[in-house]
């Protein structure tokens, strides 16, 4: 069965996107990729340094990779922008997560800084993944402006607290016509399993492996989770009920 | 509202009386806060945390590594002169030490961001005395100029400025300030900055005001430990990076914890300040505000770096020299105190990454 996921003019068999900031080394990312089978990773172009030789962070990324460069640090559209641009004449490819952040004590994304970046860097014929807080009118908003993909927050970035924006999630994949990819706060293999049976897209996850004890186990965890939700959304999970329900219908006799 | 008029409001003698009452239970409360208030933060620096010191450890260890991962920022201070016009007792670069004054040329800044640049660190921070005639805003404008060549991101340690000043260093490339205010007790203060604008106590305590409201990104502040009472210090530390963290929700927070050194003119401190205390100091701090910033000078030895690496620290200097000049000459003016970590960068990479840290060069442009 061929269930791909199709993002800009780029086809994944893997759902799971991998983060690249909080590693203990940056050699370790291989062997993440490969035990996840993740297919994307996404790097912040504010610590890709190309003159930093074993240093930089891109020597690390497997060449069959997609990088996904990422705008943190920009506080407005024009910064994201100048990142973006940054990164693609660094030689970093088309794809950019746009993360606008104003605000250091939660880190949540500014949704109305993110559409107006994504407006900008979609018309330079960029793959835009917009980083965002689960809202389907600004998720809307995006898309009109070109989003390839639209990745809503479980919880805030590195809090490992799970999807606590379920609801909203649930919502945005409803709706929206565009690969919802769930991002930051997913902080067990369970919980991004639970986002791929209600239909996400694809996860991504970077603290909740950076921070196991054993990052290449967990990274296979994750692999192996999203792999399981995915199949269990496309088996379509039977309807909910509050009362056991018989298999055989009590009123069967009552014939037609 | 400033901060001056949030510290006003705070009333110093409650603190003693709070920090002297609170219970190993206020503590193990504090401890399991999901957001801890200013009382929790009192709770962690009183004496009756100093016996919890393990659990603050840990709590603050697993919050650093969830929040910033295994990385730590390098990054080195650059002296571009030593005139100063303050007689701040403790410091080395007191303008009635007899001590030879200089300045960088534009062409020594540039032999110096060569020998920076050379090591691979791609941040630095920008220090002088204070002496606005000869170190003014403009010098350090030029002196930005030739360093963007060199580096991603600029920081300044100067003497306080007026809004417009801190514009004029945002346009010239320069982002991120620290300001020690030293010593926050107002009384204890002046006793200690005999003369010289450094006097100025308000001025000084509203520069990070001014530097945010300029655009700056990230600013730091910290206490020089040492100077009085650490624990009601520390807290005013801390009730000033969570203030700007609120006011300015999108600068970045830093906050230094640095002990006070040896330096010319001998000055005694009053307070010893702990490794102990110091572990305590930065454990509170990150369970108060997991997010903002912690940064350790070389001031601190390098076993004693190594250790706390794992406790909330994020960002360290490598590489240092107090010294104008010190790098590309090779000569060592006495400085401005004695360093006790001389580690190059690449010394402190590689024990970054014995500890399964990695250093980050670069994290902003
Ligand atoms: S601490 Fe700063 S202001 Fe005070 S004497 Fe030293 S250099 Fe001058």
């Amino acid at each position: 069965m061929s269930d791909m996921l199709t993002i800009g003019d780029r086809e994944l068999t893997s759902r799971l996107f991998i983060g690249s900031g909080k590693y203990s080394s940056n050699a370790v990312i291989p062997a993440v990729m490969e035990a996840s089978g993740a297919q994307v990773i996404t790097v912040a172009v504010r610590r890709v340094d190309p003159e930093a030789g074993q240093e930089n962070i891109l020597a690390h990324v497997p060449k069959s990779a997609i990088l996904m460069p990422n705008t943190s640090g920009a506080r407005t559209a024009q910064e994201a922008v100048r990142i973006a641009r940054l990164a693609r004449a660094a030689g970093c490819g088309d794809w950019v997560k746009i993360e606008v952040i104003n605000d250091n004590r939660y880190l949540l994304p500014d949704n109305f800084e993110t559409v107006k970046a994504t407006e900008i860097l979609a018309a330079e014929g960029f793959t835009v993944l917009c980083y965002m807080s689960p809202d389907l009118a600004a998720g809307r908003r995006m898309v009109e402006a070109g989003a390839a993909a639209v990745m809503p927050l479980g919880a805030p970035i590195g809090t490992n607290r799970g999807l606590k924006t379920r609801e909203m999630v649930r919502i945005m994949i409803e709706e929206l016509d565009v690969p919802i990819v769930v991002d930051a706060g997913i902080g067990r293999p369970s919980e991004a399993c639970e986002a791929m049976e209600m239909g996400a897209a694809a996860v991504l996850v970077n603290t909740a492996v950076a921070s196991a004890a054993d990052p290449v186990g967990m990274a296979r965890a994750f692999g192996r989770a999203v792999a399981a939700g995915r199949e269990a959304w496309l088996a379509g999970p039977g309807a909910v009920s509050e009362l056991a329900r018989a298999s055989s219908p009590l009123t069967g006799f009552l014939g037609e | 509202m400033s901060f001056y008029d949030v510290l006003k409001s705070v009333d110093m003698a409650s603190v003693a009386s709070a920090l002297a009452a609170a219970t190993e239970a206020d503590v193990l409360r504090a401890l399991a806060s999901e957001r801890p208030t200013r009382a929790d933060f009192l709770a962690l620096l009183s004496p009756a945390a100093a016996r919890q010191l393990e659990p603050m450890a840990r709590r603050a260890h697993e919050l650093t590594v969830r929040h910033f991962g295994r990385a730590i920022n390098l990054f080195t201070p650059l002296y571009l002169a030593n005139h100063c016009v303050n007689r701040c007792v403790y410091c080395g670069f007191n303008t009635h030490h007899d001590i030879n004054r200089r300045q960088l040329t534009l062409e020594e800044v540039e032999a110096e961001a060569r020998c920076i640049a050379a090591t691979g660190l791609r941040h630095i921070l920008l220090l002088t005395g204070e002496a606005p005639r000869t170190s003014s805003v403009e010098y350090m404008a030029d002196c930005a100029r030739v360093l963007a060549k060199y580096f991603a991101s600029l920081s300044v340690e100067v003497y306080p400025l007026d809004e417009a000043g801190y514009a004029r260093l945002l346009e010239a490339g320069i982002d991120g300030m620290t300001m020690f205010q030293e010593v926050y007790d107002e009384a204890a203060y002046l006793p200690l900055h005999p003369g010289g604008p450094k006097r100025d106590y308000r001025f000084r305590l509203e520069a990070p005001d001014r530097a945010c409201a300029a655009g700056f990104r990230q600013v730091g502040v910290g206490a020089l430990l040492g100077l009085h009472d650490w624990r009601s210090e520390a807290f005013c530390t801390g009730l000033h990076a969570d203030y700007l963290q609120s006011a300015y929700p999108s600068v970045e927070v830093n906050v230094s914890v640095p002990r006070i050194r040896p330096q010319t003119g001998g000055f005694q401190p009053k307070v010893e300040v702990g490794d102990r205390d110091l572990v305590q100091y930065i454990a509170a701090l990150r369970i108060f505000m997991p997010r903002a910033g912690i940064t350790l000078s070389s001031r601190e030895r390098p076993g004693l770096r190594d250790n706390l690496l794992r406790l909330g620290v994020t960002r360290m200097s490598a590489g240092v020299s107090t010294s104008v000049g010190g790098r590309a000459t090779g000569q060592s003016d006495p400085g401005q105190f004695e360093i006790s970590d001389d580690r190059s960068v690449a010394e402190m990479a590689a024990m970054f990454q014995s500890q399964g840290y990695q250093p980050v060069y670069k994290d902003w442009q």
